[in-house]
């Protein structure tokens, strides 16, 4: 086979995580994300790349073929070539990588969106599990995770200060990113002292619904140059899926994300910054752990999606958070963590670098 | 820039309104097991397994790679999830073989499925939606009235559709995995036929089917697993506009004529009627062969429906350019399997593996797909000989 393409990030826009986007529909929230990171580009619309993918779920929006109405927010006149995965937008990023790789675009357009505050999130995802078996006890996503976190508990491997922990640092990382829903000094006292909600998990364990967008442009290294572009070079990428049998997998460690990492090339180098996909606090210590991250590594800076998770967008917004910290010059080379499924089911990792 | 890429292994379930004797993850295995031993493969073998259906509504399962990620081998594996509208299989297969072309893997399964037994596609299709107009027509209701444009335009005689459903009733018979097997059908039967959505008739509408299709894709180093030999991937495209706008062309998309344009120039081909062999087109209800014949270039606009009265696109009656010759959507119809399982039959008919429908001497033909209102599109070209 022959040396891959290398393959350029070149800009990036996510909206601010709201509890409630109110009217705006899902064409309102991705269309602003679309400009501004046309505009950070300078280029019209989605004509002037070669390949666009998105990342939504039907499920969330509450009607079949939900992405179709995104493609109203293009400006796909004359056709355009695009795709859809019905999962996270860093995934979308994975398939628009493979399309660089195979030659047929030099440039592409990604981009996911979720208005999940009309739903019950974690009921809506209990319809995620074994239709036959899980799915009819309608077993939510907070259920499962707390049933992981008390694994970790009474295997000694974490503590709930532990936990309080994560949340304190999140909350704190937060106050510098305008975008996040939460964000706050405080105490693992004072997070200790509040009642559990899902017991282990107190509701600061979780993390808030949001609605919102997110987009990103990459490229070819010749592209971006072209453009005169700043880019971050994303060096590798890949994910992994687990059994979907709780009982067959250590729900304590992260195989699936070791394994993505490795191949992603991500031991590689040292790991200036982390952003990792952890919906609940526990999950931060099992994916940092999973993935050797030791004190050198700034986690989470953005504070995570503890301070905001937009669904179906929080993992391409992990590696825009890598992207924009390498940009700006905090960090040299940084790893990004997207997943998908009950207890960190199914994990990608990106490794990006400075030019 | 693109690697070679092949197919080495295609499977397929028996076609049924309702596979009561297996889950939905037994339905999408025993299509993936068909496609490994086609392969000569086993699960340990595959690298990535990439998986598309239509919308999660149809059967109630969010994202449902998580669960069948067990049935399919994947565990360990990267799994990928692809959702176009009704283009999915289509669209799945060439992101399938984007794995390969990309040089990132040597060997990917891929498998889409739909199990309407299981499912009410007529209500996932209608659910409401804030300050849109309700459409509950559902996708006969949809097109019933760009049919009937066609009509007026081309001046086509009014049992075009029904020699339609007749031609891809008596090649669905020759294929024992098509749904529908009705090898005495007549013109007849189907003009009697209840109207469903004015001008489309019963027996003008495909079946609501449940079954799952799946193939191996493999790098040019790795196709020789297969006693049979690879179907080369000589083209493959895409293309999406909106469902509405001023001026939209929704008799002939454009978006279908520039990604047929797009997949014929990588495959080299200037006319498709006379270099290719055969194609499986997707045509869910009958006018669209003679709507997509003009779309896809295989004939003038408005002198579509001339080759199918002619008999162009028959087996039965010698055609030189048969169209769906394994009885199509209109015998067969899992929606989120329909589009792959064109692609797949266009590989069968290159590696001569197509049974009793076989065109004779194959060598070159084309998968398409088509979703939403006509505005998705993915097509690929396969051929026997390697580019």
């Amino acid at each position: 086979m022959s040396a891959q393409r290398e393959i350029a990030i070149v800009a990036f826009h996510q909206s601010p995580c709201q509890a409630s986007a109110g009217a705006a529909n899902e064409v309102e929230l991705i269309m602003p994300e679309l400009r501004a990171v046309f505009d950070q580009v300078g280029l019209a619309n989605a004509q002037d790349v070669d390949f666009v993918c998105s990342g939504s779920c039907d499920y969330l929006q509450g009607a079949a073929f939900a992405f179709v109405a995104g493609v109203d927010a293009l400006g796909a006149v004359p056709p355009i070539r695009e795709s859809h995965v019905e999962m996270d937008a860093a995934w979308a990023l994975y398939e628009a990588v493979l399309k660089i790789r195979m030659g047929h675009a030099d440039s592409a357009l990604i981009y996911g969106f979720a208005k999940s505050s009309p739903g019950e999130l974690p009921i809506v995802l209990s319809q995620q599990l074994d239709p036959y078996y899980l799915a009819p006890l309608w077993v939510d996503t907070v259920s499962l995770a707390a049933l992981q976190a008390r694994l970790m508990l009474d295997a000694g491997l974490i503590t709930e200060g532990d936990m309080a922990e994560v949340v304190k640092r999140s909350r704190r990382n937060a106050m510098t990113n305008p975008l996040a829903q939460l964000a706050g000094e405080t105490s693992v006292a004072d997070l200790l002292a509040k009642p559990h909600y899902l017991s282990p998990l107190r509701r600061h364990d979780c993390c808030p619904v949001s609605d919102g967008a997110a987009a990103m442009i990459i490229a070819t290294v010749e592209q971006a140059k072209a453009w005169g572009m700043p880019y971050v070079r994303l060096s590798g990428i890949d994910h992994r899926i687990e059994s979907h049998n709780l009982c067959l997998r250590d729900l304590t460690d992260s195989v699936s994300t070791r394994k993505a990492a490795a191949a992603a090339g991500m031991n590689a180098g040292a790991v200036d910054v982390a952003e990792l996909y952890a919906p609940f606090s526990h999950q931060e210590i099992i994916l940092s752990r999973a993935l050797g991250l030791g004190e050198d590594t700034r986690v989470n800076p953005s504070g995570g999606v503890l301070a905001g998770n937009l669904m179906m967008a929080s993992g391409l917004s992990r590696i825009g958070e890598v992207f924009q910290r390498i940009v700006a010059g905090e960090a040299g080379r940084g790893v990004a963590h997207a997943t998908n499924g009950p207890c960190l089911q199914q994990n990608l990792v990106a490794v990006l670098e400075a030019a | 820039m693109a690697q070679l890429a092949a197919v080495i292994g295609t499977g397929q379930t028996r076609y049924k309104t309702r596979r009561g004797d297996v889950s939905i993850a037994g339905l999408l295995r025993e299509a993936a097991v068909n496609a490994l031993e086609d392969a000569g493969l086993g699960f340990e073998d595959i690298d990535a397994v990439v998986i598309g259906k239509a919308p999660d509504m149809f059967e109630g399962i969010v994202m449902p790679e998580c669960y069948l990620a067990d049935a399919l081998g994947a565990n360990g594996k990267p799994m990928l999830r692809v959702h176009t509208a009704g283009s999915v299989g289509g669209s799945t297969a060439l992101v399938a073989a984007s794995h390969v072309q990309s040089g990132t893997f040597r060997r990917v399964l891929t498998v889409t499925f739909e199990k309407q037994s299981e499912s009410n596609a007529m209500w996932a299709l209608s659910t409401p939606q804030p300050f849109a107009v309700h459409l509950n027509a559902g996708a006969g209701g949809y097109f019933a009235p760009i049919i009937r444009e066609y009509m007026r335009r081309s001046g086509a005689p009014y049992d075009v559709g029904i020699k339609v459903a007749v031609k891809d009733r008596l090649h669905g018979a020759r294929n024992p995995l098509a749904h529908l097997q009705k090898p005495d059908i007549t013109l007849q039967e189907v003009e009697e036929s209840m109207m469903l959505w004015d001008p489309i008739r019963l027996l003008e509408a495909c079946p609501s089917s449940d079954g799952a299709c799946a193939m191996v894709i493999a790098a040019e180093d790795a196709v020789d697993s297969s006693p049979r030999p690879p179907a080369w991937i000589r083209g493959g495209a895409m293309r999406s506009e909106p469902t509405m706008y001023a001026g939209r062309e929704e008799v002939n998309p454009r978006a279908g004529r520039d990604c047929a344009a797009d997949v014929y120039a990588q495959a080299g081909i200037r006319d498709p009627r006379r270099e290719l062999d055969c194609a499986e087109i997707y045509v869910p209800f009958s006018w669209y062969e003679p709507m997509w014949l003009e779309n896809l270039g295989f004939a003038e606009e408005g002198q579509g429906w001339r080759l199918t009265m002619e008999g162009a696109t028959s087996m039965d009656e010698g055609g030189d350019i048969p169209w769906n010759p394994s009885g199509g959507v209109l015998s067969s119809n899992p929606i989120g399997a329909s589009g792959m399982i064109r692609f797949a039959e266009a590989a069968r008919q290159v590696r001569g593996d197509a049974g009793a429908h076989q065109v004779e001497g194959a060598r070159l033909a084309m998968g398409h797909a088509y979703g939403g209102g006509a505005q998705f599109f993915a097509m690929w070209i396969v051929g026997a000989d390697k580019p």
